[in-house]
């Protein structure tokens, strides 16, 4: 039984790291730029959520979509103005703009929202769902069912959409895509959105358990873990890896000594890059000349 | 803009390009001589952290600005460096070798983490060694018996032959001629062939290795230079703390030492020195402009790492030479005056084909 509780409150975890995850593939999918900045985002998606609930006194579902839209904005502008000069540099260039990117949005969070923690209204607090001796939180199965209703929505939409498709063009060859009437900037700034609104939604249901505080973005560093151990550039993949760093993190917490749950994460990843670079479900070849 | 008329191989692999050039570096060099003269000591001690800062970047530029490798984990040889020298001080090893061993171990740890890491490029590579600096945080927090955990251990005074260069101006030179010691042999690494190796390999990997280039080999010996660089940055990092504990060698301490480098200048031996020489000067900048701006704004709690990360765009977004590149195009402009082109260093932009294959 305890085990089971464990798994759950894993499955849980897990599914936060692929939220973000999904964050990091969705942005990787369509532009081949890699964004590390994707769990500030989702941390900037909490305060916004605390701003609108909490401080403006919105409803919960009225303030959660007024958060994923604001947010969806943030992207677009972060796109048009840092990212968009970036289109056609190294990746390299990209990777450190998207750190400092993390670091500026940290600064701002701390200077708007001050540096103590905060916790976020929401309507599950404290209820428990009981199955027999299981006692799983509201919101433990609001962000599984978030999780799960997400990637199936963006499988769909990478699947059979012409938008989702064009976005798949886009990111594998800029310039064909361009020459096929493929509006490749414009999808570059929708996926911005699109991504920064994920990391939103994954904010408004973390927030919960978690408190907000300007440094909680630093999970998206093992929410990458996740993406890679996933495969990256797989949606699928992110969640099945942030499930599978979420069940190990929770289980080294229990049997392992103190350290090794902070760890679990960087392992697993170290010891998949030995095995297996390409991750799980692999997208990636080697570049031929 | 000076032309060299080149007729002999040696005029090539030259340090010094030309007796402008010796000129200069010698007025450098006698003015970093007589510097204890006339800086006060606080000034003394940040010269010789832009010198430790130096030589760390010396080691990370071999990796990024050479070899074309990224390192998000740095701090991790940093820490490998000021624990081993504190250990084997207390073991009781003179302050050179000391140094040199921790230099060596610092490097055995990277070719560690260069070998099984040698698959993989870009963002993997990176997020490998960040993963590989965050474990050793946690090694060095509960390796107690060692490392002295979170409650941190003192450093041993740097004592060699009867004199004490732990502070003030002996400890400047210390560093000082560390430094020299550092780029010469840096430089030196950089026109032998495996030196050439490397810059093969960051420009094209592929072609180098049509050129017979062993890719693992030299990959593995570039991870390992570089985290002995930074060893040895480390043990000197170790004296001028005096206390070392696991929050010295952070995420940010890593993030702060690619900045250096990328500020700096990538590729580019005196670019290392710019960029030591900024990050050491901009929290000084910030400490006095807290003190003048309005509280509001100067209290803000992370106002560091957050202008530290606002430069970084600005620099990549801007000016991606760094601040060696921007001197150089000062230079050229006013050596060219009426006729200098923008377009000569217009950026080369590609534009990408994925690697996936669905």
């Amino acid at each position: 039984m305890e085990i089971l509780q464990i798994l759950i409150s894993g499955v849980s975890q897990g599914c936060v790291y692929g939220l973000i995850a999904m964050g990091f593939v969705l942005i990787y999918k369509a532009t081949e730029m890699v964004n590390f900045a994707q769990g500030e985002l989702m941390m900037l998606g909490a305060y916004f959520a605390y701003t609108f609930i909490n401080i403006l006194g919105m409803g919960y579902l009225f303030g959660f979509m007024a958060t994923v839209l604001s947010m969806g904005l943030v992207g677009v502008v972060l796109e048009r103005g840092i990212l968009r000069p970036m289109i056609g540099e190294p990746p390299f260039a990209v990777l450190m703009i998207t750190i400092g990117l993390g670091f500026v949005l940290r600064a701002i969070a701390g200077a708007v929202w001050g540096t103590e923690t905060k916790s976020l209204s929401n309507p599950f607090t404290g209820q428990v769902a009981r199955v027999g001796e299981l006692a799983v939180g509201y919101e433990n199965l609001a962000i599984i069912a978030g999780t799960t209703v997400l990637c199936i929505g963006f499988y769909l939409f990478f699947r059979f959409t012409r938008l989702g498709i064009a976005m798949q063009a886009a990111s594998q060859n800029q310039l064909a895509a361009y020459y096929v009437g493929i509006p490749v900037k414009r999808i570059y700034s929708l996926v911005w959105a699109l991504s920064a609104a994920l990391a939103a939604v994954a904010g408004v249901l973390v927030a919960p358990v978690s408190l907000l505080e300007p440094v909680m973005g630093f999970i998206g560093i093992k929410a990458f873990c996740a993406a890679i151990v996933g495969g990256f550039g797989s949606l699928p993949g992110a969640i099945l890896g942030g499930l599978i760093v979420g069940i190990a993190e929770q289980f080294a917490g229990l049997y392992l000594p103190p350290g090794f749950a902070a760890t679990t994460a960087y392992v697993i990843l170290l010891v998949m890059l030995l095995v297996r670079p390409q991750g799980l479900f692999a997208t990636m070849q080697q570049k031929k000349v | 803009m000076r032309f060299i008329f080149k007729t002999r191989y040696q005029q090539d692999i030259d340090l010094f390009k030309h007796n402008g050039q010796r000129f200069w570096y010698g007025v450098l060099a006698v003015l970093v001589l007589v510097a204890p003269l006339f800086l006060d000591t606080f000034y003394l001690g940040e010269l010789s952290l832009v010198y430790i800062y130096a030589i760390a970047g010396i080691g990370l530029m071999l990796l990024v600005g050479y070899t074309g490798l990224v390192s998000l984990g740095h701090a991790a040889f940093l820490a490998i460096g000021a624990y081993a020298h504190s250990w084997f001080m207390r073991q009781g090893l003179p302050l050179p070798l000391s140094m040199l061993a921790a230099g060596l171990v610092s490097a055995a740890a990277g070719a560690m983490v260069g070998r099984p890491t040698l698959r993989m490029t870009g963002i993997y590579l990176a997020i490998a060694t960040l993963a590989f600096a965050i474990i050793v945080e946690q090694i060095i927090a509960h390796w107690e018996p060692v490392t002295g955990g979170f409650r941190g251990q003192l450093v041993p005074d740097a004592v060699f032959a009867g004199v004490d260069l732990s502070r003030g101006a002996p400890f400047y030179y210390l560093c000082l001629l560390s430094t020299v010691l550092c780029l010469l042999a840096a430089l030196n690494l950089l026109r032998s062939s495996s030196g050439r190796a490397m810059i093969a390999i960051r420009d094209s990997e592929v072609s180098a290795q049509s050129m017979g280039i062993d890719l693992a080999r030299t990959k593995t010996v570039a991870f390992a230079v570089s985290a002995g660089f930074t060893g040895v940055a480390g043990a000197l990092f170790a004296h001028k703390l005096g206390y070392l504990a696991p929050d010295a060698f952070t995420m940010l301490t890593s993030i702060q030492l690619l900045l250096m480098v990328v500020v700096g200048g990538l590729g580019s031996m005196p670019g290392v020195f710019y960029g030591a020489i900024f990050i050491v000067v901009l929290p000084q900048f910030i400490a006095i402009m807290r003190d003048t701006l309005p509280a509001a704004v100067g209290q803000i709690p992370g106002l560091e790492p957050g202008l530290f990360g606002l430069i970084l765009i600005l620099f990549l977004i801007y000016e991606p030479e760094g601040i060696r590149g921007r001197w150089v195009k000062i230079r050229q402009f006013f050596s060219e005056f009426p006729l200098y082109r923008k377009a000569t260093h217009k950026r080369q932009k590609s534009y990408l084909r994925t690697e996936r294959v669905r």
